[in-house]
Order: C-alpha cells, then structure tokens, then sequence
C-alpha cells in the first residue's frame, strides 16, 4: 500500500482505540481498538452503517470526547492526556467543525457566526471582521455579509458554517453528514468546495453514510460494529476535482 | 473570550428575546422601584416630623393638671384642681434660663363672621404667645399684655379660620362672634399645617386669657384664675432634665403634694412626645422597605427560572460554542453576565421610577424628596448580586453541558 505521506506529515495518529459506554449493567464497546494515521492533507471519509461507531470516532477525531484507552494523537497531542480547557483550544486551532444541522446562530448575520470561533481565540486577529470577510470569500458568500441564516438557503448556510469552520485556519475539517440536509444538486457544491479546499492543503475529513459523498473523497475508512473493516485509498477519485 | 465580548454577546441574546427579557426583569424593576419609593416616603415622613418637633420646640416644657405624665389632656382633670396665673407668676419669678411663658385656657366654641359659622377651639393666652410657640402674626398684630389686662376682646385668628370664615378676605379689622361674645379680629397667625397625625393646627382663634376666663369659660370656683396649661420656653442648651426637677418642685409646693404623694399635676416636653410616637412608625416604615426588599427576591427567582428555560432552550448554540473552542468557563461567563446585566437593566430602570414615582409622593404629601444616594447604589448593588446569585445556578448548569449531547439535543 503506498501512503499518500511521509511519517512526520501524520497528523491524527490513532493507535488501539477503545471507547465503551456503560448502559447500567451492559459495557457497549462503540470502539474496539483501532489503529489508523490520517496524514496532513488528505481528503478522508468514514462510512460505516448507524452503530457502527463512526460518530464515536468523529467525536475523539474532534477532540470533543476522549478515549477509554489507546493512544490518540491530534496534531502532536495527546487527547486522552488533556483537560477539558486543553481540549476546548485544541479545538478552536486545530479543528474547524460542519454539521448536519449547520447550527448557525439564529438572528445573527452570516458574518458574526463566521466570527463566533475567534472570541474564543487566545490569539485572535486584529481585524475579526476582515478575516470573517476572508473566510466567507473563500465560500463565495462575499455578498451575504448581513444575511441572518433564515434568509439563507440550505446550501448558503452550509458555507457559511464552513466558512466558520475555516476562520481559524485549522489543521482538520471535520465535517459530520454535511450534505445530510441538502439536496443532490447542493451537496455537489458542497463536496466540490471541500474538493478545492483540500487542494487548496486542507485536510478534510467526512463522516458519512452515503457511497456518492465518499466517492468524492480520495480514501475511505469503513467501520463495523467498532472496528476498522477496510480502508481503501484512490489514486484518483471518482469526480475528477476541477 | 473576552469580558466585553461576553457583555456584548449577552446584550444580543437579551434583545433576541426582547419582550421575554422585559417580562423577567419586571420583578427586578418592581422590586427595586419599591424599596426606594418605600424609603424615601419613610425618609421623608421622618424629616417632616423632624420639623415639626422642631416647630414645637425642643426647649419647652408643657404643664397640666391631672396625674397623667403624658398627653394633652390630663387623666384625672377632674380631681386636681387646675394651674392658676399665679403658678405661672411663682415659676418665672423662681425657675431659671427661662426665656418666656405663656398660660392657655381652652374652650371648645363656635365662631361666626356674617353668615358663616365655624366650630373651633379658643385659646385663651397671654401676650407672649408668639415669642414663647415661636408662631409669628403673619398679617396685622398680636395684642399687648395692657390690653389683655385690660379686659380687650381682641382676636387673633388661625390660617384656617381665615380662609373658611372669612373667604381668604383679610379679616384683620372684622367682627367674629365667638360663643355669641363679639371679638375683633385684630391678627392673622402665620399657617403652620398639619401635625403628622393630621390635626389642623391652624384651625383655632386666640385671645386674651383674661377674656376668655370672663366671657367664655365656666366660672371656676376653687381657682377663679384657672389655667389649662402654663409653656415655659427655655434659652437654648437649659439641662431640661434639671428645669423639669425645678418645675416639680414649684408646682408641688404651691399645689401642697405632700411628700411620698405622686404629683397632681404632668410635666412634659411635646418634642419628646411627639418623637416617641413617631419611633412606631419609623418601625412601620422600616418593615415596609423590608417587604420590598423581598420582592427583589421573589424577582431573583424568576431571573432563576427564566436562565434555566434559556439554557435548555439555547443547548445546541452551546454545545456549538464549545466545539469551535469555548471553554466552560466562558460559557459560565457568558450565561452569568446575562443574568447580571438582566438584572442590572431591571435595576436602572426600577430606579428611575423609584425615584419618579418617590417625587410624586413627596409632592402629593408636600416634603422634600428624599433620596439616599447610599441606597441607589445598594439598590443597583442589589440586583447584580441577585444576578449573580440567582444567575450561577444556571450558568453552572449550562457550563457542565458535554459538548457531545448539547450537539446532539433536539
């Protein structure tokens, strides 16, 4: 198998993972050890079927969970070592979340989401509204400044909350069914603007259910039942990146 | 995040809810606005009978026949005999640091000046009346001791009587037929308005003692030179304490009390009455601040109530906030100044009618407005401590969300 990277370019080192949840008496192993590098720039998706433990890993993958044992290895980090302060700017640098739902803020216009992760910055830039400008340009929504999400449509939300996701330059996109609430015209641009964003050096990560979303992505990981079943790279993916 | 950012963030969330934020600060505003209109109406009533104790005199010491040590009227007026023009001879000529005295014989009457007719009560005094109740003539004059003596049937009426009987016209120089002897008037009194439990003060008409003996008064047999109460106002810095003593004394020699026997006659100072009576409803006041004070409170819980509800409903916008980096600090914080500033809000403007709502009633009930800089900054205290007290429960609540659950909640 040919690694698309060199050692030092790993950036999620994941090394036996376990996590297990305790339902009163019953231990449910969500996890059951497993082992994986995502190196910096790839285009990844996780698949697997509801149960399969692909939001358990995407929850430690975005550092807002930590494992019940292994070593899991963000950026140089340790997540199971980190406390939750640790984690919350581990996740404000490193990580730029998009969800299902897009959970924009309601009544606040596209640009103050886009900012809402630099207040919680310790280094933040000097003008917040230039670089939410920025990140909202590199999504094409450069004219939907004051727009509030309900004046937005789905597909527009979406890239405002990846615009969001993208403000503080983070090593990760971790985006969870993002295309879940779009329809398929829609989510092809979404996948098209994660497809340049990688090119673009941005490593992103789907978590997804649908074979014509992953078919996007240059490697998948498929989960069952807690465990890592296959894990197929592509030279190419099937929609050629424009 | 920043403290101005979480001001600012919390002033957002607050205008998205606008009415909702109004209806829960109500509480904090009536609260806030009670505690002040209840004690600046307590502040103001105090400074009014302040100055009505002053209006009294604190110098001067009032003497009556009967047991009684307190009240006006004597307890057991109809077994001791009453003061006589000689007492108050005996006590000036004995007594120091007297300035002036002044007997006074009461007699309930009707006056009547052309078609009006007005009940009232006459006061028999002597011509040091004004000097020794510090109540000055405000038009015309007072009648000198000679005419008094003299058997005058001179007249000087009260602000009251002024406006009823004579219609605001200036009666000095008019007729008034009191108890069908007729009287000129030849002074009107200067007002002096209402005692705190509401008597006129301005409604009575004096004249001469000597007058009123003879022509209004029953015939006294035992003491034909009869007396209802002898003022004696003494010179500023006088040991009360002392004057009385020396009063006891005189009057119990002349009134032949033998010793171990109780005096047959009360000593008193109005000042001290008056402040004695008062203290009850200074007590009255002070309950009342208090109950508003609880009503604060009462706001406080539904500043509680309203936070929960927020942080149940806002749960995804937290758990978003903690996965684009909000530690749970920040998130304590955010929810904390929310409350704050709500109560903070509810405060000012509790306040402002507080203070309005204190400046009618200081109107309606004519004394100055009284407000206590000291309590507007406890008041504003107040409610950000209410917000930080009733706002750290839910603030808590919302911080100790995992990010995972929050995301996920419906």
């Amino acid at each position: 198998m040919s690694g698309p990277g060199k050692r030092d370019d790993a950036l999620v080192c994941g090394d036996t993972i376990r996590k297990t949840y305790s339902m009163g008496a019953e231990e449910i192993h969500a996890l059951d050890g497993v082992s994986f590098r995502i190196c910096r720039g790839e285009f990844l998706s996780i698949m697997g079927p509801s149960g399969s433990g692909k939001s358990t890993l995407m929850n430690l993958l975005g550092a807002l969970d930590q494992p019940t044992s292994g070593i899991l290895e963000i950026a140089g980090d340790n997540i199971g070592a980190m406390t939750s302060d640790q984690l919350a700017g581990l996740r404000n640098r490193s990580i730029g979340f998009v969800f299902q739902q897009f959970n924009l803020l309601k009544r606040t216009t596209a640009l103050e989401n886009v900012k809402l992760p630099m207040l919680y910055a310790r280094e933040r830039p000097a003008d917040l509204n230039a670089a939410a400008k920025e990140a909202l340009d590199l999504v094409g929504l450069s004219d939907r400044l004051d727009h509030h999400p309900a004046q937005l449509s789905g597909g527009q939300q979406q890239r405002v909350a990846i615009a969001r996701a993208l403000v503080n330059h983070p090593q990760i996109l971790l985006a969870d069914e993002p295309t879940g609430a779009l329809d398929s015209e829609t989510s092809r641009e979404i996948m098209q603007l994660f497809a340049d964003l990688n090119k673009g050096g941005v490593t992103v990560i789907i978590v997804t259910h649908e074979s014509e979303i992953a078919d996007w992505t240059r490697r998948v990981i498929r989960l069952r039942d807690g465990l890592i079943i296959a894990d197929e790279r592509k030279q190419e993916p099937l929609h050629v990146v424009s | 995040m920043s403290f101005l950012d979480s001001i600012v963030a919390a002033i957002k969330a607050l205008r998205q809810n606008m009415l909702r934020s109004i209806l829960t600060t109500l509480g904090i505003i009536i609260g806030v606005a009670s505690v002040i209109v209840m004690s600046s109406i307590n502040a103001g009533a105090r400074q009014k009978v302040e100055q009505h104790i002053a209006s009294l005199g604190s110098t001067m010491l009032s003497i009556s026949p009967g047991t009684s040590r307190r009240g006006g009227r004597s307890g057991g007026a109809n077994s001791a005999p009453m003061l006589s023009e000689r007492d108050l001879k005996a006590i000036e000529e004995s007594v120091p640091n007297i300035i002036g005295a002044v007997g006074e014989i009461r007699v309930s009457a009707t006056a009547v000046a052309g078609a009006t007719d007005w009940p009232t009560t006459i006061y028999g005094v002597h011509a040091s009346f004004p000097a020794v109740r510090s109540w000055p003539v405000a038009e015309g004059r007072f009648f000198s001791e000679q005419e008094a003596s003299a058997g005058r049937r001179f007249a000087v009426v009260g602000d009251t009587i002024g406006k009823e009987i004579f219609g605001g016209a200036n009666p000095v120089g008019a007729q008034i037929r009191i108890g069908n002897v007729p009287f000129e008037v030849i002074g009107v009194l200067a007002p002096k308005g209402q005692t705190p439990g509401g008597r006129d003060q301005d409604d009575m008409i004096l004249a001469p003692a000597a007058a009123v003996r003879a022509r209004l008064a029953g015939r006294d047999e035992t003491v034909p030179d009869q007396l209802h109460a002898i003022r004696i106002l003494f010179a500023d810095g006088t040991d009360l304490a002392r004057a009385d003593t020396q009063l006891r004394e005189v009057m119990r020699v002349r009134r032949r009390v033998r010793p171990g026997d109780p005096d047959d006659f009360g000593v008193y100072n109005i000042a001290d009455f008056v402040r004695a009576r008062n203290e009850t409803a200074a007590t009255f006041g002070m309950l009342l601040a208090a109950t508003a004070a609880i009503s604060l409170l009462v706001g406080g819980i539904g500043i509680m109530n309203i936070m929960l509800v927020s942080v149940t409903e806002r749960t995804r916008e937290i758990g978003l906030r903690l996965a684009v980096g909000a530690r749970k600090k920040d998130i304590l914080v955010q929810f904390l100044v929310e409350a704050v500033l709500l109560c903070m809000i509810g405060g000012v403007i509790g306040l402002g009618i507080g203070v309005g709502a204190s400046s009618l009633v200081a109107r309606l009930a004519d004394w100055d407005v009284l407000i206590n800089a000291n309590l507007v900054g406890i008041a504003i205290a107040a409610s950000a401590g209410v917000g930080v007290f009733f706002g750290f429960f839910p603030a808590r609540r919302a911080a100790q969300l995992s990010p995972i659950e929050a995301l996920r909640y419906e």
